[in-house]
C-alpha cells in the first residue's frame, strides 16, 4: 500500500466514523440530552432578560415531537433551541457596549 | 544612568500630562446629561425632516406621509378612540366602593396632568407610569388592578390624556443619582438590539422613520408616546404604552417583559423626557 493510498483509507475511516452517529436514528436518551442543554442556555438566556420567542416555540415543537415518539425530529429541534437560545446570550453581551453604537449624540 | 533616571521621569510626566488632559473627557463622555440627550434627540429629528413642523411628529407616520396624514384627519371626524374615551370619562367619575374616585388620588383631580407622566419618585426611588398610578389608585381604595395593556386601562388612559392635549410634555428629573440613572437605563433599552430580528427600538424609530416596513409606515422615536394610547386598525382596539411596548418586543421576536416592569417604566422615561415641549395629542389613532 503507498504512502497516499494509506493516508486517503486513513481518511475514509475518521469520515466514515465521523458520519456515523448522524446517520444513526436518535434515541429517547439523545433527545433528552439535547433538551437539557437547550433548556439550561434558555434558563441562563431568560436570567439575562434576553429570550427569544423562536427559542421557547422551537423547545416546544420539540417536546411535542418527543411526545409524539418522533425522536429524530426532537433532537434536531432541541440542538436548533440550544443554538438560538446561545446566540441571544451572545446578544446580550455584545450590546451591553455595542448598544452605544446607535446612540444619537 | 542618570540619563536613564531622566529619561525615565519625562515620560513618566509626560504620561500624568497625557492623562490630566485625557481624563475630564472620558468623565464627561460618560456622565449621564438628559439635557444635553434630549438636545440631540430631538435636533437629529428636526435636521433629518427639516419640512416636518416640531409639533407634528407627535402624529407618528402622518407626519411623515401626506396621503395618510389626509384619511387620518378624515377619520378623525368620527375618530376610532370616540367609544374609549366615553368609557373613560365615565369611569373616571365612577365612585370605587368606598365612595372615592381616581380624582382622590392624582394632582388637580387628575384632569391636564398627562404631561407630567411618568415622574420619578423620589420615595420609591422608581419611576412612576400613569398606568402604574392608575392601578396604585385602584389598590389603595380595595379595587383589582386593571390589564396594563388594553380595555379599562387604555380608556381611562385615553380620557386623561385627552384632557392634557395641546399642553407641553414636562417630564422632570430630579436631582437623584437614581433618577439619573433610570433616564440613562431607559436609554440603554431603547438602543439596545433584542430578539432574532436583532432590532433596536432604534432601529425602527430612529434610523427608519418614514420608511414602510410591509405595509407599515414607521413613526419617528420623537414624540412616540404623545399621542398615547391608541386606537390601532391592526388591534382592533386600544392599546395602551405597555401594550406599544409588548408587541415590539414580540415583532422583534424578543419575549416581552412584563408590563411596568422596570426596564419598561424606564424606557417611557426616557422617551418621554426627550419629548419634552411637544404636545400631547392622546389618544391617537394609528393603522
Amino acid at each position: 500500500m503507498s504512502a497516499a493510498m494509506k493516508r486517503s483509507f486513513t481518511l475514509a475511516m475518521l469520515l466514515a466514523l465521523g458520519l456515523a452517529p448522524s446517520a444513526r436514528a436518535a434515541n429517547e436518551a439523545d433527545y433528552k440530552a439535547a433538551y437539557a442543554a437547550a433548556e439550561a442556555a434558555s434558563k441562563e438566556a431568560a436570567g439575562l432578560r434576553n429570550q427569544w420567542t423562536v427559542t421557547v416555540s422551537t423547545m416546544a415543537a420539540a417536546k411535542k415531537a418527543a411526545d409524539g415518539g418522533d425522536f429524530d425530529r426532537a433532537t434536531a429541534a432541541a440542538k436548533e433551541a440550544e443554538a438560538l437560545a446561545k446566540a441571544s446570550i451572545f446578544q446580550a453581551a455584545s450590546e451591553k457596549e455595542a448598544w452605544k453604537a446607535m446612540e444619537i449624540r | 544612568m542618570r540619563t536613564r533616571a531622566a529619561l525615565l521621569l519625562g515620560s513618566l510626566s509626560a504620561a500624568l500630562v497625557a492623562f490630566a488632559l485625557t481624563s475630564p473627557r472620558v468623565v464627561a463622555a460618560d456622565k449621564i446629561d438628559p439635557v444635553a440627550d434630549a438636545k440631540a434627540f430631538q435636533n437629529f429629528f428636526f435636521q433629518k425632516f427639516p419640512n416636518v413642523k416640531h409639533e407634528d411628529f407627535v402624529n407618528g407616520p402622518y407626519s411623515m406621509n401626506a396621503d395618510m396624514k389626509r384619511q387620518w384627519q378624515e377619520k378623525e371626524e368620527f375618530p376610532p378612540y370616540e367609544f374609549a374615551l366615553d368609557a373613560g370619562k365615565e369611569m373616571f367619575a365612577t365612585p370605587f366602593k368606598n365612595g372615592k374616585t381616581y380624582a382622590d388620588c392624582f394632582p388637580n383631580g387628575g384632569i391636564g396632568i398627562r404631561q407630567d407622566y411618568p415622574y420619578f419618585d423620589t420615595k420609591e426611588g422608581k419611576v412612576v407610569t400613569l398606568e402604574l398610578a392608575l392601578n396604585r389608585c385602584r389598590a389603595a381604595n380595595g379595587e383589582a388592578p386593571y390589564s396594563y395593556v388594553k380595555d379599562e386601562m387604555a380608556s381611562l388612559t385615553a380620557y386623561m390624556a385627552f384632557t392634557s392635549r395641546g399642553k407641553l410634555m414636562d417630564i422632570e428629573i430630579p436631582d437623584d443619582p437614581r433618577a439619573l440613572e433610570a433616564f440613562e437605563n431607559g436609554k440603554r433599552y431603547f438602543y439596545t438590539r433584542r430578539g432574532q430580528m436583532n432590532f433596536s427600538c432604534a432601529s425602527c424609530h430612529v434610523q427608519s422613520p418614514g420608511e414602510r416596513i410591509r405595509a407599515e409606515i414607521l413613526a419617528p422615536a420623537l414624540g412616540i408616546l404623545n399621542a398615547m394610547p391608541i386606537y390601532r386598525s391592526e388591534w382592533s382596539g386600544m392599546g395602551t404604552i405597555s401594550r406599544r411596548f409588548v408587541t415590539c418586543n414580540s415583532q422583534t421576536r424578543a419575549v416581552p417583559l412584563e408590563p411596568q416592569s422596570d426596564e419598561y417604566r424606564d424606557v417611557e422615561y426616557f422617551l418621554s423626557y426627550v419629548a419634552n415641549g411637544l404636545p400631547i395629542a392622546g389618544p391617537g389613532a394609528r393603522p
